[in-house]
């Protein structure tokens, strides 16, 4: 009697099913009178939330300077510009879910990244699916550019040229004490995810290049506390340069660690200075440590939106109360990129604007942006600083350079 | 093999990790104690045992911020997670302490994801880490190292253990701690209040992660999400020492802490956990075929 009387609600099941199928989709908000609307899947809570909040307040920078300079001319018309946001969790499900959700009900067209490659990672193939152009500032890994993605524009420089700078200036410097440059021997401990060995294979690439012996591999394991065993090995085969990557955990480890064990190595070069604070955290200790970015304030870009480099940080600053680190700079470079692609597509037309973004020659505050065929900015080169009384100082690559390295560092 | 052979010609730094490994250790079964408490006495496997510790190190970033020296805020630790642990008790634990492992393992899974999620709310995602000031010893020639905190830690490891141990023996909570161990049904017929024995061991639990985290943040780093490392290794502690057994913990952490920073040294960082898990199985398998054996010989 009950399966009988479930068969007899089936049509009735059915209708509801119509009704729903049946109701108006929601009206394209790609444009929504005069605002174009940008979506972005981004963290604000989970373990990315703090770069997550770069994120979104170097978004949030560029709509707000785009809009009170006139925001975007399209076909003769003014728009101004909005950001639809969702937050992902750090999660990459989430990320992927959403990322349907803003293309699918909420209609946008044009996506802005997360942050991370992780996340990155798992929102392309969907943006790739439906032939949505996102771009982004926050996704370096290599992996991102090699699956052939069409609809997917990084405005950052990829992960292996992140520490590969440094082997290079080892190099150099090798050189000026009249050495060969093979002569040098490399440590390298990166953690083991894919973006940290997308450095470690920048490293091994350029090492390799140089004929250099790389005498230390360590991957550090994901819950990794604790690096004695791999600084008892440095100490115990004295390597010319040690090469640490871990994201802001590596970065406090090594340097509270190679103080604690007094281990002299004459160049150390890291990842993460900045988003791990290590001169507020260890002030002496980090001293003459070499860190990776992708920008920093002194470089000589300029744009008409912000000015220069150093105009942006301190705008940055006197608005959201701290100074921007790269990952704010990126991300505010990304909307620019879009927005001057949708600019000289001079529609709404998505394929039209991925040629337009294909084609992009653009100078920003944050550097020079021109696109491979990959999609990822080759154009703008990584940056070297050194931390040298509690500032850090550009020293690489030298045409960017304000003064030249220290080499090698003082013994602790 | 590289590795090995520089250990044979410079025995100096098998000396550095074996002396790191055993302080290293001690912290690690600091950690541990608690757990060996909760499982045998509630039997219930505390997932949230690395939330609790980082949480410990959290209250001494805190107050290390507030201009006070972190290694007198260590009792301020411990107090606040027994408040905590007790809190946790009285809201989840008390609901699920007669169920099966199954329902405990979730719960306490659920609150450890709770309390990361609340840390990262108050404390943000960023790594944190406090200098003790305590300094570090150089040995021959700066060869051997010894971070005083890491001294400190194992003394209190020590000197918790023993506490600990005389505790249960002697005192009468302590008794009646055991017997509710032994037998949760009969020490209620006999007069024990063994809710109130319940809370007391899952906050004393707290308590001492709260210390171990204290000397965590002084020692390493801490970030809401990566309680799990210290989980992970008490269960193993616990695993090889057994329960109850105060003096086997202490044991069992020391070598885990020896054996990790060796295998980080030969076999590179990628295999310094890898290799624990791997013991651990061997310890186990060897485990079960000894007590098979046993049973044949009663037979």
């Amino acid at each position: 009697m009950k399966i009988m009387r479930m068969f007899k609600a089936l049509p009735m099941i059915w209708a509801v099913f119509a009704v729903m199928l049946a109701a108006p989709l929601p009206a394209m908000a790609k444009v929504d009178g005069d605002t174009i609307i940008f979506g972005a899947a981004v963290s604000f809570t989970g373990k990315y939330s703090t770069n997550g909040k770069h994120t979104k307040n170097g978004y949030d920078l560029a709509v707000e300077r785009i809009n009170a300079n006139g925001g975007v001319t399209v076909d003769g018309k003014s728009y101004q510009i909005a950001i639809q946001y969702y937050d992902d969790e750090s999660t990459p499900a989430r990320a992927a879910q959403l990322a349907e959700k803003l293309i699918q009900q909420d209609g946008i067209q044009f996506v802005l990244g997360p942050y991370g490659s992780g996340l990155t990672k798992a929102i392309a193939p969907v943006t790739e699916k439906y032939k949505i152009p996102m771009v982004e500032g926050n996704g370096a890994s290599r992996s991102l550019f090699n699956k052939g993605y069409k609809y997917l524009f990084a405005v950052l420089s990829t992960s292996e040229q992140y520490l590969a700078e440094a082997i290079n200036l080892a190099a150099e410097q090798a050189k000026k004490d009249g050495r060969d440059p093979s002569s040098v021997t490399v440590a390298i401990a990166v953690e083991n995810d894919p973006f940290s060995q997308d450095i470690r294979a920048g490293v091994v690439d350029d090492a390799n290049k140089w004929g250099m012996k790389i005498v230390i591999d360590d991957k550090l394991p994901k819950e990794l506390n604790d690096m004695t065993a791999t600084l008892t090995k440095v100490k115990a085969l004295k390597p010319d340069v040690l090469v640490v990557s871990g994201h802001s955990k590596g970065a406090v480890l090594v340097v509270r660690q190679i103080n604690e064990m007094r281990v002299n190595v004459p160049m150390l070069a890291i990842t993460h200075c900045e988003a791990a604070d290590v001169i507020g955290k260890f002030a002496e200790g980090a001293e003459h440590t070499l860190c990776a970015t992708q920008w920093t304030e002194t470089m000589s870009y300029q744009d008409d939106d912000f000015g220069t480099a150093m105009d942006y940080y301190n705008d940055f600053n006197s608005i959201y109360g701290y100074y921007p680190p790269y990952q704010a700079a990126e991300s505010t470079a990304s909307v620019q990129v879009f927005v001057d692609a949708i600019e000289r597509a001079g529609s709404f037309d998505t394929e039209a604007i991925r040629s337009a973004l294909a084609a992009t020659d653009l100078m920003t505050f944050y550097g020079p942006v021109k696109f491979t065929e990959a999609g990822n900015n080759m154009a703008k080169p990584m940056v070297l600083r050194q931390i040298r009384d509690g500032k850090y100082v550009a020293v690489a690559p030298s045409r960017f350079a304000s003064e030249p390295v220290v080499y090698p560092r003082p013994d602790l | 093999m590289d590795n090995l052979e520089l250990l044979i010609v410079a025995p100096v730094f098998s000396m550095q990790l074996l002396i790191d490994g055993l302080l290293v250790g001690s912290i690690f079964a600091l950690a541990a104690y608690g757990m060996a408490l909760v499982w045998g006495v509630m039997n219930i496997i505390n997932i949230a045992q690395g939330e609790f510790v980082i949480l410990g190190g959290y209250v001494t970033f805190v107050l290390a911020q507030y201009g006070m020296h972190p290694v007198l805020a260590i009792p301020f630790s411990a107090l606040t997670l027994y408040v905590l642990g007790l809190l946790v008790y009285r809201i989840v634990i008390v609901r699920i302490v007669d169920r099966d492992l199954f329902i405990s393992i979730l719960a306490t899974f659920g609150i450890s994801i709770l309390l990361q999620q609340v840390m990262n709310q108050i404390f943000t995602a960023d790594v944190q880490t406090v200098e003790s000031g305590l300094g570090t010893w150089f040995l021959f020639d700066d060869m051997v190292t010894v971070n005083q905190v890491k001294v400190l830690a194992c003394l209190i490891a020590l000197v918790v253990g023993a506490v600990l141990m005389v505790f249960l023996k002697t005192s009468r909570t302590g008794q009646a701690i055991r017997a509710t161990a032994q037998n949760a049904r009969a020490a209620r017929i006999l007069g024990i209040d063994t809710d109130k024995v319940y809370a007391t061991t899952y906050a004393l639990n707290a308590a001492i992660c709260g210390a171990a985290g204290s000397l965590v943040v002084m020692t390493w780093v801490i970030q809401p999400f990566i309680g799990l490392a210290y989980t992970v290794r008490s269960f193993m502690i616990v695993i090889i020492a057994g329960l109850g057994n105060v003096f086997g913990v202490v044991a069992s952490g020391m070598m885990l802490g020896v054996t990790e920073n060796f295998a980080g040294f030969l076999l590179g960082a990628e295999f310094q956990t890898a290799f624990i898990f791997s013991l651990l199985v061997v310890i186990l398998v060897w485990r079960s075929w000894r007590l098979r054996r046993k049973r044949q010989v009663l037979r």
